[in-house]
This record gives C-alpha cells, sequence and structure tokens, in this order.
C-alpha cells in the first residue's frame, strides 16, 4: 500500500488541486482533508497549499491558524508528521508557530511572478532527501507576502542548526533576510517555503520537474522509515 | 415613507419624476407610462434607468451588431451563440469552452484598482453563470501617453486590481496587451477576459421556469455600492466632476468570489439549479427580469429579504445595486434545503427572495417586488430586458477622415544607415508600446491550476483543459486604435486578423470569436460611422476566416468632453489544439535553427509603430487586410506543429520584423544571423499583416516548403538562429545584452 498524502483546502486555498495532482504524480496516495474537519484521515503526510486562505484577512495565514483542522495538524506534527506548508501554508505553519519567524509584504510592494533558483540546503528533511544538499534548483514564486523576516537571535540560531531548508540565489526576490526561502522546524518533520514545487513537475505546464522531488522524498522517507 | 408603493403612484399621477437626472430621455420617459399604464414608482424607474441604459440595453450598437448573426460563418463548434452570458463552444470529448471579453473602462479611471478588480470579477462571473470552471484570464489595458501625469496613477491601479482580484481567485493571466497612446489620456481602457470549460452537459442558462420554483440569491451581502453604475458611469462621458462618481463604482472582494465559484460548480454538478444568472451591471434589476423574460414567466420577489449590509437601504437601492459576488439560483423546492446546506458548507451566504408564477398564478407574466408587504415594482419583466428602446442614429463619415487618409507617412525622414537602422531598432523596442511586458505580467500569477503551457512572452496563451489527456485551448486578444482610426473597417479586421494570427502561432486552430467594441459617444455621428463601420469590418472578416462571433460587450462614451478616443475594437480568439505537447514558443528555441518569414512583405507605414515612435505620426491607410493569406499562413503552421516541424513561431505585428525578431532572440537568449533583400528599412519596419517568422531544423526545411509551396504563401529564407547578437548581414550587429536592456528596461523605467 503506497503511502497517503493529505492536501488540506481551506476557503481561499488556491494551490490545492495542484499539489494533490503533484502527489499523484509522485506516486502516492492524495487525499483531500477540510479545513472544518477534526480528522487527517490516516495520512502519512500532511501538504498545506498555497491561495489566501479566509481571503488572508487580518493577516495572511492567521484565521486559518484556528481552523478545526489546524489543532489536528499541530497535534500530530508533534509527534512526528512530516508537514509541508507552500506559500499561504508557509504562512500558516509560521502563525501556528510550528515554525519560526514572519513573512511580511515583499520589498518591492508588488505580487510578483517568476521562475526562481534557489539553493537547498540541506537533503536532512522529509521534503528534501532525494535533493544533494547544495543543488540548485528551479521553481516558480508567486506571491504578494512572501519577505521572510525574525529577530537576529532566531535567524543566528536557524542558521546554527542547519534549519534554512532553502535560500534564494540569482538574486532575492523580496527582500527575505539572509535571502531565506524555507526553513523547518528542530525535529526537521515541518518544513515552509515561499515558492511553489506543485508548479514544477512537469516542463509542459511549469519551468522544469525540479519540484516534484518534494514530494517523492516524504514518500520514501516514508518507506525508509 | 423612503419609497413610493404601485398604489401610491397610481394615485398620483402627476408627480415630477427625475428622469432625465436618471438619463431617460422625454419619450422613453413617456413609453414608460405607456407600458404601465400609469406612471412608475420610484422603484420602478430607477430600474428602467439602469435597464434602458445604454450599457444594459445596447439600444445605440443593437442594429448593427445583428450583423454577427446574419452574416455568421457555418459552423457546427456553436453549443450556445449570441445572446446569452457567453458563447459556448464544442471542443471535441465532450468538453465545451465559453468565453469572453467585457469592458471596465470608466470605473477603472474614477476607481483603477477597483475597477479593474471588479472588471475582471465581473467576467469570472459571467463564465461561471454558464455551467463553466473558469480556467485562466487575459486583459486588455490602454492608457494615455506614459508622460501624462495621470497615467502612473492609472497603470499602477490597474495592473495591481487585475493581479489582485485574479490572483486571489486562482485563475492563471496568460496573455493580453497594455498600450499607451494620448487619446487614451482621461479614457483608459480596461478589458477583461475569461474562459472557462466545462462538460457539455453541465450548460446553464439563465431561464426561470416552473411555476412554484424558488428564486435563491447567492453570494455577498448587498450593499449601496455601485448604485447606477450602469448608467452613470458607462453610460455617459466624463466631465469635470468625475470624483464625485467614485460611489458609484463597485468593491470587490475575490475571497468571497472564489468561495461562490466553487459553490457553485457544486450546484452544477449536483443538478441542483434549473436555471442561473449572475449580478452584474444593474444588479438584481437585470438578474430577476432576464431570467423571468427569458424563461417566459412571471416572478415575485419579497425584496426586504435581501440580506443588506446597510439596514438603512431603500428597495430602489437594493434592486439597483451592483454590489460584486452575488449569483441568481433558481431551484426546485425540493431542492432547497440541500443546496441551503450546501451553501453553508461554503460559507456562502443563500437567501430564498422569491418564487417563479405561471399563468394560472396571480400576478402571471409580471414581476412583483413586494418590500414588508407593499408592492412598489409591477412590470413586464421583457420590457426592461429585451424590448428596451432600439436607436438606429445617424451616422456621418468624419470631417477629417480624408484628410487624415492622405496624410500618409511617404515623406517622412528614414534610416538608411547600417548605424541609423541599428539606432531605429534600439528606439522602437525601448518604447512604451513595443517593449517588454514583464514589469506588468509579473504581477500576475500565470501558473496556478496547473495548466498553462504557454502565457506571456508568448503570441497566445495556451491552457491544458484536463489531466486525462493533452487537449487544450489557445487564446489571444489584440486591438489596435491607431489603425481603427485611420479605417475603421480595416482596423476591426486587422484586430481580428491579428489574434487569428496569434493563436495559430501556437499550433491552435482558430474556433470562434468574442469582442469588446470600445468607442466614443453614439451620440455624435463620426462616432457611430465609426462603430458601424467597424461592426461591418469585423462581421464581414469573421465571415471570411470562417471563425463565429460568439458574444461580447459594447463600451460607448469613451471621451472626455468631445473627444472620442480613437475607435478600439478588441477582439479575442479562442482556438483548440488536439495536444499541447506539440505546442510552439513564439521564441528562437535554440541554435542552427533556419530562420523563414512566410507571407508577402509590403512596404506599408500607414498607423506604423515606426511613424508613432520616430515622428508622433498618424495618418495614411492601415496595412492591407490580407485575410486569405491569414488563413493560408494559419493552416500552414498548425500543420507544421501537428507534424512537428517547426521549432518556433512568432506573428510580425506592430513594429514589423525588426522588433519580431528582437522578441524571438530574447527569449531564450538565442541570437540570429539574418540577410534581408531589398529596402532594409521595410524589411525591418514595414508592418504587412499575415506574416510570421518560423524556425525549423535543416531535416524538417523540405518537407515545410512543399507544404508552404501547396498554400501559395511566398516563404523568404532570412538566415539562421544562434549567437549572442543579432546580426543583419552588412548592415548592423546588436548584442542580445544592449537589446535586453532597451527592451526590459522600458516599463520599469516609467512605472516600477
Amino acid at each position: 500500500m503506497t503511502a497517503r498524502i493529505g492536501v488540506v483546502t481551506f476557503p481561499g486555498s488556491l494551490d490545492d488541486r495542484d499539489a494533490l495532482r503533484a502527489v499523484r504524480l509522485a506516486g502516492a496516495e492524495p487525499i483531500s482533508l477540510w479545513h472544518g474537519d477534526h480528522d487527517l484521515r490516516q495520512v502519512d503526510a500532511v501538504v498545506l497549499p498555497g491561495g489566501f486562505s479566509y481571503g488572508d484577512y487580518l493577516r495572511c495565514g492567521a484565521i486559518a491558524r484556528f481552523s478545526p483542522i489546524m489543532r489536528e495538524v499541530v497535534e500530530a506534527a508533534a509527534n512526528g508528521l512530516a508537514v509541508l506548508g507552500i506559500c499561504n501554508g508557509f504562512q500558516v505553519l509560521c502563525e501556528s508557530h510550528l515554525l519560526p519567524g514572519a513573512l511580511i509584504r515583499n520589498a518591492g510592494l508588488h505580487f510578483t511572478c517568476l521562475d526562481q533558483r534557489l539553493r537547498v540546503e540541506t537533503a536532512s528533511t522529509p521534503w528534501t532527501s532525494e535533493y544533494a544538499a547544495g543543488s540548485e534548483i528551479t521553481i516558480p514564486l508567486k506571491n504578494g507576502e512572501g519577505r521572510y523576516v525574525a529577530d537576529p537571535q532566531t535567524l543566528d540560531d536557524l542558521e546554527a542548526s542547519g534549519r534554512v531548508v532553502f535560500r534564494y540565489v540569482g538574486g532575492n526576490p523580496n527582500g527575505s533576510l539572509r535571502d531565506i526561502a524555507g526553513i523547518r522546524n528542530e525535529a526537521g518533520n515541518v518544513v515552509g517555503l515561499m515558492p511553489h514545487p506543485e508548479h514544477a513537475i512537469d516542463a509542459l505546464t511549469g519551468p522544469g520537474a525540479d519540484g516534484l522531488a518534494m514530494f517523492v522524498s516524504v514518500l520514501k522517507s516514508m518507506v525508509t522509515a | 415613507m423612503t419609497y413610493e408603493t404601485v398604489e401610491h403612484a397610481r394615485s398620483t399621477p402627476d408627480v415630477d419624476q427625475p428622469y432625465a437626472e436618471l438619463g431617460l430621455k422625454d419619450d422613453e420617459y413617456a413609453r414608460i407610462k405607456d407600458i404601465l399604464g400609469r406612471r412608475p414608482t420610484d422603484t420602478e424607474l430607477a430600474m428602467y434607468s439602469v435597464m434602458w441604459s445604454e450599457h444594459c440595453s445596447y439600444k445605440s450598437s443593437k442594429v448593427h451588431l445583428r450583423q454577427f448573426g446574419d452574416k455568421a460563418p457555418d459552423t457546427d463548434v456553436l453549443l450556445v451563440g449570441i445572446g446569452e452570458n457567453a458563447g459556448v463552444v464544442d471542443v471535441g470529448h465532450g468538453l465545451a469552452v465559453t468565453f469572453k471579453v467585457e469592458s471596465h473602462n470608466h470605473p477603472s479611471y474614477v476607481e483603477p484598482y477597483q475597477g479593474a478588480a471588479t472588471g475582471v470579477g465581473g467576467i469570472v462571473r459571467d463564465i461561471l453563470t454558464m455551467g463553466a470552471r473558469p480556467i485562466g484570464v487575459m486583459d486588455s489595458l490602454r492608457f494615455g501617453a506614459v508622460d501624462n501625469p495621470d497615467t502612473r496613477r492609472l497603470v499602477g491601479g490597474v495592473v495591481a486590481g487585475v493581479g489582485g482580484y485574479g490572483n486571489c481567485l486562482g485563475l492563471p493571466n496568460v496573455g493580453g496587451e497594455v498600450g499607451f497612446d494620448p487619446t487614451y489620456n482621461g479614457n483608459p481602457l480596461v478589458n477583461a477576459l475569461c474562459v472557462g470549460v466545462m462538460p457539455v452537459d453541465r450548460i446553464q442558462l439563465a431561464r426561470a421556469e416552473g411555476a412554484g420554483n424558488q428564486v435563491i440569491l447567492l453570494g455577498a451581502k448587498t450593499g449601496r455600492d455601485g448604485i447606477g453604475g450602469v448608467s452613470v458611469l458607462a453610460s455617459a462621458s466624463f466631465d469635470d466632476e468625475s470624483p464625485s462618481k467614485r460611489p458609484s463604482v463597485q468593491v470587490g472582494d475575490p475571497f468571497t468570489e472564489k468561495i461562490l465559484i466553487e459553490c457553485c460548480l457544486e450546484l452544477f454538478d449536483r443538478g441542483l439549479v434549473t436555471g442561473i444568472q449572475d449580478l452584474g451591471g444593474a444588479g438584481l434589476s437585470c438578474a430577476t427580469t432576464e431570467t423571468a423574460s427569458h424563461g417566459g414567466s412571471g416572478m415575485r420577489v419579497a425584496l426586504d429579504r435581501v440580506p443588506l449590509r446597510e439596514p438603512s437601504m431603500t428597495p430602489l437601492e437594493v434592486i439597483t445595486s451592483e454590489s460584486q459576488e452575488r449569483m441568481l439560483a433558481i431551484v426546485q423546492p425540493a431542492d432547497v434545503a440541500e443546496v441551503l446546506s450546501l451553501c453553508e458548507r461554503w460559507g456562502v451566504h443563500a437567501t430564498v427572495i422569491g418564487d417563479v408564477v405561471d399563468d394560472s398564478d396571480e400576478g402571471a407574466g409580471r414581476l412583483v417586488v413586494t418590500w414588508h408587504g407593499d408592492v412598489v415594482v409591477d412590470v413586464p419583466p421583457e420590457s426592461l430586458a429585451d424590448d428596451g428602446p432600439v436607436y438606429d442614429r445617424p451616422l456621418a463619415r468624419p470631417a477629417d477622415q480624408d484628410a487624415l487618409q492622405q496624410d500618409a507617412p511617404d515623406m517622412l525622414p528614414r534610416p538608411a544607415s547600417g548605424e541609423e537602422l541599428r539606432a531605429t531598432l534600439l528606439q522602437l523596442v525601448s518604447s512604451p508600446n513595443l517593449c517588454s511586458r514583464r514589469w506588468v505580467t509579473e504581477q500576475y500569477d500565470r501558473y496556478v491550476l496547473g495548466g498553462t503551457v504557454l502565457a506571456m512572452p508568448h503570441d497566445a496563451g495556451l491552457l491544458r483543459l484536463d489531466d486525462d489527456s493533452f487537449r487544450g485551448i489557445a487564446l489571444a486578444l489584440d486591438g489596435n486604435g491607431r489603425y481603427a482610426r485611420l479605417d475603421p473597417y480595416a482596423g476591426a479586421q486587422l484586430a481580428l486578423a491579428e489574434a487569428y494570427r496569434n493563436v495559430s502561432m501556437s499550433g491552435a486552430r482558430p474556433l470562434a470569436v468574442t469582442n469588446c467594441l470600445n468607442f466614443g459617444s453614439p451620440e455624435d455621428p463620426s462616432v457611430m460611422w465609426q462603430f458601424a463601420e467597424a461592426t461591418r469590418g469585423l462581421a464581414d472578416g469573421c465571415l471570411e476566416l470562417g471563425v463565429p462571433v460568439t458574444g461580447g460587450n459594447v463600451s460607448f462614451y469613451n471621451q472626455t468632453g468631445a473627444t472620442a478616443i480613437n475607435p478600439t475594437p478588441v477582439v479575442g480568439v479562442l482556438g483548440v489544439i488536439d495536444d499541447v505537447r506539440k505546442r510552439l514558443p513564439s521564441g528562437f528555441a535554440g541554435d542552427d535553427d533556419v530562420i523563414l518569414l512566410l507571407g508577402a512583405s509590403e512596404p506599408e507605414f500607414g498607423g506604423s509603430e515606426w511613424a508613432w515612435v520616430v515622428h508622433g505620426h498618424l495618418g495614411g491607410w492601415p496595412p492591407l487586410v490580407r485575410l486569405a493569406a491569414e488563413r493560408a499562413l494559419a493552416d500552414l503552421v498548425q500543420q507544421g506543429a501537428a507534424e512537428g516541424l517547426l521549432t518556433s513561431a512568432h506573428d510580425v505585428s506592430d513594429g514589423g520584423l525588426g522588433p519580431a525578431l528582437v522578441e524571438a532572440a530574447l527569449w531564450r537568449g538565442v541570437g540570429a544571423r539574418v540577410v534581408l533583400d531589398g529596402d532594409p528599412f521595410a524589411g525591418l519596419f514595414g508592418e504587412s499583416t499575415a506574416r510570421a517568422v518560423v524556425t525549423c531544423t535543416d531535416a524538417s526545411l523540405d518537407r515545410l516548403m512543399t507544404l508552404a509551396g501547396d498554400t501559395g504563401l511566398p516563404v523568404t529564407r532570412l538566415g539562421r538562429t544562434g549567437g549572442d547578437a543579432l546580426v543583419v548581414d552588412g548592415l548592423f550587429t546588436v548584442g542580445l545584452a544592449d537589446l535586453g536592456a532597451a527592451h526590459e528596461g522600458g516599463l520599469p523605467a516609467l512605472f516600477g
């Protein structure tokens, strides 16, 4: 039996169908999860997709944090469930305190959609094990509030403990501190990033297929676990 | 009393009513009294005012738009034609596609962000109303001169509004156009297109049928925004008092629209609605009268049940409000509970506000609206929806038309030396209308939904329709106000030809047309002449190209004071491609490909970018319309793509061959070396139509030449791709780095 990977749909989620497609292409069984449910449906991993959950009113991800499904995600993450937050999902993870720091308005003040070069800084997460540490990938970035910020101590801690997972290369598109594009929690099971791996699973509809390995990684990490 | 009852109106026949202030003429007011057999209530008067406005009734354009039906080409692809919210095209395999373009020009001038945002929101609801899942948007934007002080405000606000709404709805923006011209100072054009897809058996129609069926209002609460938008804003010219019209602009909430879309699609899939209509211009006035009229039914509406943002609203305000993100559904009584519970799951407000009545009921064939039990409206719905005034307005060829056409650009100084030609090329590719659109398009999400195969900077947007096949659709949206000013008949055909050509460059087969006709005041006979010529040209062109018009939109009163904009018909073409993997990019894909120019080149400079950018000149005749050649070109490129012979295809249009080569080279940074026969100036900057730059490998060349020979299209071998420069043999060399800096620098320098 293959792994079950859940994708949460909040009202206002936009890339949930794309994330489900990526899960399927990676070879896992995609499972739709509903924001209003208290049920993770025995999934082996969870993706929080991009979009504008609850309209991103108040603050990006601030309302989604209080949804019934997030209570389950937070609890399961503490027990080691692999969780990936993409874009709005990353914002939800920060608002939920599963990851430190915050995402604020892009330095250029515009929504920006471009093919972004990233360096994979660590392969030691369930979401990056299929990449070689130090390798460079290109996946789309698209957001208006993607500028990663945290206090200097937090940033130093992230760097020192190898918790910066992705870094922008070839130009910082949004003013993120220390070019940070994605981070993980201390245990390593929770990863958040602003760029969209689910939009880079096929050269036909994306800049390439560099993002697929993120979904393959989590699948393989379960088989070996 | 903040409203009048029908009874009160009947008993006070001689009250003075503010019909003129509401935009109604004396004879129109007299006709309303004739229809009702009494004077209208204040609420009824407001409804007639919005429904008989130019924007809703098409009263000045109707007699001309009939040609799109009368001259429609024989086709079996149209499932739903003109007259519904949007036309529906059969793309095979049980799938249907619906698309339409609509203007939101005046709201965008008054309040650029919200005007543009709700323009997107409105056209998306039109597509949803047909039963389709919206899968992409495009936009055609025209602003005043780049050095006009107001242009910066409008560009920033409109682009942010198009992006803000579309991005938040999760619809990829896959193309369109951005132009600048002083003719649009004080009257920008914001035309938004949406495309959607559905199984053929899910097509919905805006009909209220079946006595006893319930009328349910879905979506946002109703507020005071957008009251009279269609009559105050869209159907009158701007004057000095424009800022006071800001309350007539609607305010958008894309989050509400997103959940409304998902909720409605689930209602359609479960077969829970018998008819549906979106609330756009004229709000409930339009949705209730159109559904009742088209269903041949009567309707009773308890208007006080409408959920309000502001409890003090009067019935007049409620029924004319253009608050966004609302739909009207007709539901069988047995399904009401399921509809309400599904809406609750999605967090969408749903309220039963009335029912459908038939001949046996009281109020048969009437729309009867009550407010806390008082009858405030009692009208025949068709008198508002379908039987509005129709005008055959006087036409007059503009007095300056002959002088304009005689003022050909032949005597303008031209570059001759290699160095001069090089400088002209750099000047053109960095100019506002030809420079890279990246600064705009990077503000739009082009990836969401995962079906985008081609988007900017390619000639057409190309979307894969589903994960189970490689079937796709292509779209392009084009217009040229300068060409249309010189000759509106030809200008409309040139817009059509360009969109048709752009779609075919992707490898797709053009199927159908939508249009947005942006003109000045119909009360000006010269504008009406331009409109008559443009519609005749477009109808004739569609017939010759074999692509039917499926729907569209007319926007009049685009003028400031007595000065109308250049007539600007914007044409959208939809095409279909069997296998999206065979699509062609617009740029050079690699080194050592052969570069060919397809089509005949003549020295045509009337209305050209060169004449405009270098000399600020507009005069003469636009390039010749060559529809037979367009068809041959499209057929050849499709065949070449299907057989895998071509590696790229890019249409030659604004600016001519020179800028086309630059765009193709900059896509992936692949240079080219070309040889030009004849006058190099005409070769580089002439704007003859029905032309394309294509590339192929040596191995494919013979087969391609055979195919081209069958079509009779002239083929010129230009040269070969490769290197890091554009080399025009014997004339000049310009490095891609210099070209890139010139091309990419344009908009950021102006607006960044």
